[in-house]
């Protein structure tokens, strides 16, 4: 009973705050609310024993991602009346869209059409008793150890990608060109100066 | 006690919610990429309340490598709107028609 106070209490400050995120006039105030979203979805994940997921989470994406769209946010100087413009014009679409989807999804969801009898019984393990984090790591380490790879891959091109977009050479900073120092040749360098020999003048 | 379509029907509304995001914010740029967060947000609850009710751990990998893919693409993605902006000095999609779009 008090799993399910719990669920409702954070699942009505998820819903709560994804609402918001949407429909911020402010985009610092939309960052925020996604904030809060994230950190309701940990506590969700925690109830149901996704420990590990939950704090990477709240590490990852609130210490991290978010931390970063807050700078983007606050760095651009954004004109908040053109980014509203259309807002009122699209509202009645984007909610037609979302209620016929939760309303479709409710039908697959609401039907009782989900049977999770077989599907446990294949899993064969039935409930996941254990140390969460010890049970994560026994299997990403095994039989995902090359996407685990891959995703470290994939975090590396990132900051890659990233660094290399955003960096700009200033003009005022002095730095070293190779390619222009290799190609350099005599005549750039040494100058040649005719004039005329010194006599001894105390001879 | 807790069932799967909590979890689900609670998975769909925020899915809707991120969807209905993109329709209402199709102006700003960054507001766009938070709600691809919050629609990726709502797959990775699905994977995760069918990972515990079924007694599944692979669910959760699956989760932890969505969420390292989502943390590269919103990195770059906000990486790409610094260089826009700085280059066009605005993010506003519908000025963003160099290429005839």
């Amino acid at each position: 009973m008090i799993e399910k106070a719990i669920f409702y209490f954070f699942a009505a400050i998820l819903l709560l705050a994804a609402t918001l995120v949407v429909t911020a006039r402010n985009p610092v105030h939309s960052a925020l609310s996604l904030v809060l979203a994230f950190f309701s979805s940990a506590a969700l994940w925690l109830l149901i024993e996704a420990e590990f997921l939950g704090i990477a989470l709240v590490l990852v994406y609130v210490g991290a991602v978010m931390v970063l769209f807050l700078f983007v946010v606050m760095m651009l100087d954004i004109n908040l009346s053109v980014m509203r413009e259309g807002f009122a014009r699209y509202l009645p679409l984007g909610v037609l869209v979302g209620l016929v989807m939760v309303l479709q999804m409710l039908l697959v969801i609401g039907a009782g059409v989900i049977d999770l009898e077989p599907a446990q019984q294949a899993a064969a393990g039935g409930a996941l008793d254990g140390n969460n984090i010890r049970l994560l790591g026994s299997v990403l380490y095994t039989v995902y150890v090359y996407p685990f790879e891959l995703a470290a891959i994939v975090l590396l091109l990132a900051i890659i990608a990233a660094i290399m977009l955003t960096h700009r050479r200033r003009g005022d900073t002095k730095h070293q060109d190779i390619a222009a120092q290799v190609r350099t040749r005599k005549a750039d360098r040494l100058r040649m100066v005719r004039m005329p020999s010194e006599r001894d003048s105390d001879s | 006690m807790l069932a799967l379509s909590d979890y689900l029907v609670l998975s769909a509304l925020l899915f809707s919610i991120g969807m209905a995001g993109i329709f209402l914010n199709r102006k700003n740029a960054i507001v766009l990429l938070m709600s691809i967060e919050l629609i990726l947000l709502a797959v990775n609850f699905n994977f995760i309340a069918f990972s515990h009710f079924l007694g599944d751990i692979h669910g959760q990998v699956f989760v932890f490598f969505i969420l390292t893919v989502a943390a590269a693409e919103s990195a770059i993605g906000l990486a790409i709107l610094v260089v826009l902006f700085r280059n066009r000095n605005t993010i506003n999609v519908a000025d963003l028609d160099t290429m005839r779009g």
